[in-house]
Order: C-alpha cells, then structure tokens, then sequence
C-alpha cells in the first residue's frame, strides 16, 4: 500500500512560504530520479515557464568523480517550485545556477539540500532572482557535510533583486557540518537597483526601462555564466525581463 | 548675408568650421527659407520674427537657478549665457555648488530645482527626463564615473547611441559603423578598444574612467559637453590625452563646452572663452583666461573677496 502523503502545512520548514493553495492542485509531488555514474559529466536545464503551477522534486546522486552542472530559469508560472536533493559522492562536483523571475502575484521557490558524503567533493549554487510587483521569490539551501566528508568546498552566493517595494525575497541559507577540513562561503543579499548606475546609463540617452534591463540582465547572468546553454537561458531570461519590466 | 561680420568672423567662416558650409549651400539653393534657417540655427543664428534681423541665440542660457540638496539650498540664482562656438570654464571653492550644477542641469534624482530655468537650443532642458536631455545634445563628464558590473562598455554605449538617434528620428549605427566610431574615438583618447570590452569602468584607474568619459563623449556627439572636474586624478600624460581630446571633440562653431575645474591645469589645454567664479551657489565673477591665472596666483578667498567690495 502506498502511503498518501500529507499536503504540507506552514510549519514545515520547507514549504514555509510556498503557495499552499496552488501547491494542493500539484500534490504529491512525484520525485524523479537523476544518477550520474562514477565519472560522467552531465548538463541539464530546465526551463519553468507558462502561467500554469509548476512543481519538480529531482533526486540526484553522483557518483565518485561525476559532475553536474544543473541551471535552472523560474520564469512564468503563477506559482512554480524547483526542489532538488543531491547527494555528492567522493571527487564529485556539482554546480547549479538558478535564476527565478516574477511579478504580479507569481510565487516562486528554489528549494536545495546538497550533502557532501565523500572526500573532496565541490558543489556550487548561485541563485538570481529578479521580484516585481507583489511577487515572492524564495531561497531555502541547506548544505550537508558528512562526517568524513573532509576537504569539501562548497558555496553559495543568492542575491534578489526588488523591483518594487511590495515584493520580497526571503533567503534562508543552512549549514550543516560534520566534518573539520571544510570550505563553505555563502552569502545572502537582497536589494533594488543602483540608482547611481541607472542615472549614469540614462544620462548617455538609455530610457528607463532600456536602463534597468541592461542592469538587471547582467545580474541575472551570473546565474547562467559557464553553462553549456547558457545563451538560450540568457536569451529566455531577457525575453521574460522585457514582459516584467514593461 | 554672408559677409555679415559679427564677433570677428564673418557667417561664412563660421558655417565653414563648422562643416556646415555644403549644407547651408544646398538649402540656399532650394531656397527654401525653413532649410536655410534650419542650417543657420545650428551655429546659434535666429531670424527674429520680422525675418529681418539676425541675432545670436545662445546655446545654453541658465537664468537665477535655485536647486536644493537634500533639502539644503545649494544652487542660489545662478545665470549663466553659453553660445555656440565657446568654452567656458567655471571654477571655485569646494561648496560651491559647482558639481550640483552639473548634476541638476543633467536631471539626477535628488537635485531639487526651486526656482529659475535653463534652456538648450530654446527648449527648456529642465522639463525633460534625463534621456531626454542627452538626445537633446546634452552630455554631462562625471566626476566619478559610474562603474556598472557585468554590462559591456561597447554594448551600453552602442545601444546609448542608438536610443539617442531613435529619439530624433535618425538612421541607427550598424555594428559595423559603430565599431568603427569607436574605435576611431577611442585611438583619439590612446585607449585600447579591449579595455572597452570590458565592463563599464569596472577596473578602470582613475585616469581611463576619465579618458572612457571623452570616448563617450566623440561617439554621442553631443552639442553641449558639461564636464565636471575631468581633470581631477588624471596624471600630466592623462591631462594632455583629455584635453587634446576635448579639442579634438568639442572645439567647433557649432558645438560648446563648460568646463567644471578646481584649478588652471586642464585650461592650460584646452584654453576657454569666459572663466566664471562659482561662490556660495551664484557666479560672482567672469571674465577672460587671465582670470583662471589670477585665481591660481591670489586664491579664491581674495579674489572672491573683492566682489563683495
């Protein structure tokens, strides 16, 4: 028998700020699987766009020396939400970019809990999140270092971006660490745009809005710097900046 | 009408020095009073409305600005008259309210106008957004050059000129031809166009965030350039390279400069017209070159002093 699993209240850390009512429409949210072999080198992207609720659960191990470089752009859905555990075996190495784009009343989540169980293993997430109108982009990160797990590096560097005054970005990073020979920079920041730097561009002719999407494409960027596709994510990415700055 | 001298050059030589020369024929030739009227306007010439008489118009006319910082009145009825053709320099005390008056004729956030007005070619420069105002011919030197992570100097200042020529209606810069301006401006200001692909200033010393200004400054082609303290931080050789630059640029019948400076320095290059003292928000003083030298030889307290005399 199969157990029914039991929509998520605000009291579970993970789903605290998620869009319960949306979320129910999703539930349960069915996990898939992701095992990249000893060795092997992967490349994934996910593109979470449309108006219409989104929810992924992904499960990835990787093995001993195998890299994955994951990106992902939130840009669309009313309420969409891109939970991943990774499990990081000896050597490996994993990096993850993600950009998340909302206004109006868009509810977007990044949800992330990456465990070093082996030696020397590096993991890397950047998380970019451009929040307008009365929008809600979230961060929840938790990195696991195993006992044993010496000579981790592992860092984290989520910045938000408010357009406007009534959105928000709530960040909460987590460390977890077993272990005594590690590395692990993270920060948080949320902010507005530069108002020196967007007088500077409109002082040489730039509009506003030409202004601030300039600005703001190059911050979203950096979640998609190195990836194999990253001209289609940042393509994708300024198309959905157009639609919110408009 | 050619042969009309005024200001020691007759309307010829000035439509000359400006290029404009070919222009001006065309449209004498269409007879067409708009076009020719059009073409004089450029070098600062307006008919009035009998159609009779020719008067200068300047470029720039600011009269008794008020401007408040933070709520703190800092610009205090300051007038000022620029025409085409002239450099002028304004120079004084820190306080004075040089950087406000840069800063509140190129719209920034912040900078209150409270009273008085500021026109540019006849339209009133105050009532515009900053874009506005530099696709009117307006370009402001900052003083600090803004660094922008992440955005690339050539896309900016591709697309920067591009949204200008859009706004009046003109024919957008191909890559092509806009690679090929700024290379050449760039060759003027001894910069390598592979700092100009990096990140606007990001990286920049003191000396090449200025020299990135004047770069700026030769591919927008602005009518009136307001520099401010572009020669602070710069070493001699920067100094040289800036003010052979600004000559190169901005020295033309049909275009105008007002330098913002703390010392003589920069004038020693490029040599103004009129030399203003700015003091306690107003101008106090002007007049030729030698002042800047006097400044420099008595100090601003007693030449300031001598005003309220």
């Amino acid at each position: 028998m199969s157990e029914v699993l039991s929509l998520p209240t605000r009291r579970d850390e993970d789903f605290r700020y998620s869009d319960l009512k949306a979320l129910e429409a999703l539930w349960p949210i069915v996990p898939e699987t992701i095992a990249i072999a000893d060795g092997d080198e992967e490349a994934l992207q996910f593109v979470l766009d449309g108006g219409a609720p989104i929810a992924r659960h992904l499960v990835i191990t990787l093995g001993k020396g195998a890299k994955l470089d994951l990106r992902v752009l939130s840009a669309g859905p009313a309420y969409g939400r891109f939970a991943i555990d990774v499990r990081l075996g000896e050597g490996a190495d994993f990096t993850f970019g993600a950009a998340q784009l909302a206004t109006a009343s868009e509810n977007l989540e990044v949800v992330t809990k990456v465990v070093h169980t082996g030696l020397n293993a590096s993991s890397s997430q950047i998380v970019r999140s451009v929040l307008g109108g009365t929008s809600v982009g979230t961060y929840l990160g938790c990195i696991g270092v195993e006992r044993g797990a010496d000579g981790t590096d592992a860092q984290q560097s989520v910045r938000a971006m408010l357009l406007d005054r009534t959105a928000t970005a709530n960040a909460k990073p987590e460390l977890e660490i077993y272990a005594d020979d590690v590395k692990a920079a993270h920060g948080c920041a949320v902010g507005e745009l530069d108002a020196q730097g967007l007088f500077y561009l409109m002082s040489r002719g730039l509009p506003p809005l030409d202004a601030k999407r300039l600005m703001l494409q190059a911050f979203v960027a950096e979640a998609f710097a190195g990836a194999p596709q990253s001209d289609e994510l940042n393509a994708a990415a300024q198309a959905r900046l157009q639609a919110i700055l408009a | 009408m050619a042969g009309h001298g005024f200001e020691g050059m007759t309307v010829n030589e000035r439509l000359v020095e400006a290029g404009l020369l070919e222009e001006y024929e065309l449209a004498h030739s269409c007879g067409e009073r708009a076009k020719i009227n059009a073409v004089l306007a450029k070098i600062g010439l307006r008919r009035d409305e009998n159609d009779m008489n020719w008067t200068i118009e300047p470029m720039l006319t600011i009269e008794d600005l008020r401007a408040n910082v933070a709520d703190k009145p800092i610009l205090k009825g300051l007038s000022l008259e620029i025409k085409a053709g002239e450099i002028h320099a304004i120079m004084g005390p820190n306080g004075a309210g040089k950087s406000t008056l840069g800063y509140t004729l190129g719209g920034r956030p912040g900078y209150e106008v409270t009273g008085g007005s500021a026109t540019l070619c006849g339209e009133d420069l105050l009532d515009m957004e900053p874009h506005e105002r530099a696709a009117a011919g307006l370009f402001l030197g900052f003083q600090y050059p803004v660094e922008i992570p992440g955005v690339s100097f050539v896309q900016f200042l591709r697309e920067a000129a591009n949204a200008q020529r859009k706004s009046r209606g003109e024919e957008p810069l191909s890559g092509g031809e806009f690679l090929k301006l700024a290379k050449e401006k760039a060759g003027l200001l001894k910069m390598d166009m592979d700092m100009l692909k990096r990140p606007v200033n990001v990286g920049f010393s003191g000396g090449e965030k200025k020299r990135a200004e004047m770069v700026q400054m030769g591919v927008l082609d602005p009518k009136l350039a307001i520099l401010d303290e572009t020669d602070s931080g710069l070493d001699i050789d920067a100094l040289r390279i800036c003010g052979e630059g600004i000559n190169a640029i901005m020295r033309r019948e049909d275009k105008a400069v007002l330098l913002i400076t703390h010392y003589q320095r920069l004038l020693d290059y490029v040599k103004p017209d009129y030399v203003h003292i700015l003091s306690a928000g107003r101008i106090v003083k002007s007049g030729g070159p030698d002042l800047a030298l006097r400044l420099e030889e008595e100090g601003y307290e007693a030449v300031v002093a001598e005003t309220a005399a």
